[in-house]
């Protein structure tokens, strides 16, 4: 069952950033760009395609992903376009989730305002 | 007091903090991240019984997720979600969402140009230039590692 | 000479000022809180029909300057002085309420320290002879320090167990030369004492050290001991901070266990309003002085409170650089009585 796995997989990757979170004097800054940069280099010597195909959405949906994601496309345009493929294959294969988050804040920016917490 | 040095006084003040609630942080970690990936495996899983291929997919999945996020942020409830979720909200593509959108409304109040453009990128911006920059760095590695061959 | 200087921060003064006048506004979670029924006005949400945070903050102290001025029978021209203070960048809501009110003005920046610190100084212009009536007042907004100091409203941030809930509201007191008390009577100006704690989320920590010191220079200064008070409370020092004065204060040989509150521990019930460490804010000390401390004084069930405003001294900037959290303490002994 494809969405069990993806809950573990989502879920246990979360964990992992949670007890980092309450253990070491880490924020979560830090925490997003070392999984993300782990994503990039586990990607990148393709380590991390067997958790894909056995998590999915587990998998590529946390920021680790989105680094996998960029790794796989650097390593696409290098080997389409060489040295301009390595500079724009990682944003490339990435742009539609980046474009997404400019425009919706921006929108969203517009029709809503913050509320104060209770 | 006077006889306390600095990292004795760090280590006491230390002990006094109140423990987190570990193992409840753990749970909800889990469980809303988990959730929020099988939302991400249903949207792929439609997608791709629409007939896109996989490449299109992870871009869709990306933007749906990311408008999840964003519309959860501007209607005031993606904060709860993250106190209760920590890491579980946070991990997710929806939390780069959240980072996007939420000082993108906060910062309205100085106009779209100073205020929401600007300060957008406040909190996510290291993860687009280490993401990037790192990217590079691999795709590079990967010519100068296969030039041989 | 400095003839009204005691030991080593310390003046003692000669007539000293009394208060004629407060008042307090707060935002909602204030007024729903333990100390609500002392609160002169409470807000139904914290933004009072403004534009923007800063701007509502700005609102609230000068309308919570106002009242007290005209709960004094008084108007603007007949105050001498106006200090205040907030926790914003160029103390922006104290400016923009002193451009309202025309009355002549010294900003001061002390952080969770500026109601003391604007007390202190007041008390000093009068009884050094250079007014006879000035307003010390303070605000601060937990909507525009949590964009200052932290995070947007909206972002899903988990806040840990030391962490405090800035404070909604503003506080005014006038001190005059006549008047029929509290008085105030002592002034313990702090020093800055920084223990080397980093963590912005743990400003109890920081600002214990601070309180500790002056706590002590006080007691040795004026030669008085802790049970000389009914009441000593500090400013917004939280659970956390709370715990650790008492702690040292006990090595040093100082029991405050029956005397000792926080105005930020007093202020909120962490347990259902779930505040974590408590409140803290210039308006923490501000509000529970100036709403529960004057009343509860008024009403003779204290006599003698020494009051301890804390403050954090850092700025985000500074502190992403690598240096700790500075904290300072000003401590006043307010008295029914003038000796």
């Amino acid at each position: 069952m494809e969405f069990v796995r993806a809950f573990i997989v989502g879920g246990l990757i979360c964990v992992v950033g949670q007890i980092i979170l309450d253990h070491t004097k880490l924020t979560p800054a830090h925490i997003l760009v070392s999984f993300l940069t782990a994503g990039v280099v586990l990607g990148g010597i393709g380590l991390y395609e067997p958790l894909v195909r056995f998590g999915g959405a587990g998998a590529t949906v946390p920021i680790i992903g989105f680094g996998y994601a960029l790794a796989q496309g650097a390593i696409e345009g290098a080997k389409a376009n060489g040295v301009i493929g390595a500079f724009a294959g990682g944003i490339t294969s990435t742009a539609g989730g980046i474009a997404a988050a400019i425009i919706f804040g921006y929108i969203m920016s517009l029709v809503f305002k913050p509320k104060t917490k209770n | 007091m006077e006889n306390m040095t600095n990292k004795e006084y760090q280590q006491y003040a230390e002990k006094k903090i109140p423990k987190p609630t570990y193992f409840k942080n753990m749970l909800m970690a889990f469980l809303v991240g988990g959730i929020i990936c099988t939302i991400g495996q249903l949207i792929r899983n439609w997608l791709f019984n629409s007939g896109l291929d996989e490449k299109a997919v992870a871009g869709g999945t990306s933007i749906i997720l990311v408008f999840i996020g964003a519309l959860l942020t501007g209607l005031g409830v993606y904060d709860k979600i993250g106190k209760i979720g920590g890491a579980g909200a946070a991990i997710p593509i929806t939390g780069f969402s959240n980072a996007i959108v939420s000082p993108a409304m906060e910062h309205r109040t100085e106009g779209l140009i100073f205020g929401v453009a600007s300060k957008m990128f406040i909190i996510a911006g290291p993860v687009l230039v280490y993401g990037v920059s790192s990217s590079v760095i691999v795709g590079i590695l990967y010519l100068l590692l296969t030039k041989g061959r | 000479m400095a003839i009204k200087k005691i030991g080593l921060q310390t003046v003692k003064f000669q007539n000293p000022p009394s208060i004629i006048s407060t008042y307090t506004i707060v935002g909602p979670k204030e007024g729903e809180g333990p100390l609500k029924d002392y609160f002169d006005y409470i807000l139904e949400d914290d933004v009072w029909g403004q534009a923007s945070f800063e701007k509502a903050e700005a609102k609230i102290q000068e309308e919570t300057i106002k009242a007290a001025i005209t709960n004094g029978n008084l108007t603007n021209q007949d105050i001498d002085y106006l200090l205040a203070g907030d926790l914003l960048n160029q103390i922006i809501s104290s400016t923009y309420t002193a451009r309202q009110l025309s009355i002549p003005y010294y900003g001061l920046y002390g952080a969770c320290s500026t109601m003391t610190e604007s007390l202190s100084l007041g008390a000093m212009l009068i009884d050094g002879g250079f007014a006879d009536k000035v307003v010390c007042a303070t605000s601060s907004h937990f909507s525009s320090a949590e964009r200052q100091f932290r995070f947007p409203l909206e972002y899903g941030s988990q806040r840990n167990f030391s962490a405090q809930w800035t404070v909604t509201g503003a506080g005014a007191t006038i001190l005059s030369s006549t008047g029929d008390g509290p008085y105030i009577t002592y002034a313990t100006t702090g020093k800055i004492v920084d223990k080397g704690i980093k963590d912005a989320t743990n400003m109890g920590a920081a600002m214990a050290p601070a309180a500790i010191d002056t706590l002590i220079t006080h007691f040795n200064d004026t030669g008085f001991s802790p049970n000389d008070y009914d009441l000593i409370i500090s400013g917004d020092l939280g659970r956390v901070g709370k715990a650790i004065v008492l702690d040292l204060m006990k090595k040093e040989g100082y029991d405050l266990s029956n005397l000792f509150t926080d105005c930020g521990v007093e202020i909120f019930d962490s347990e259902k309003q779930d505040t974590h460490a408590g409140g803290s804010g210039c308006a923490c000390a501000a509000v529970v002085f100036n709403g529960y401390i004057y009343k509860e004084m008024k009403k003779g069930n204290f006599k003698r409170v020494l009051l301890m405003a804390t403050g954090a001294l850092h700025s985000t900037i500074i502190n992403q650089q690598g240096e700790s959290i500075p904290g300072i303490a000003h401590a006043i002994t307010i008295d029914i009585n003038k000796d």
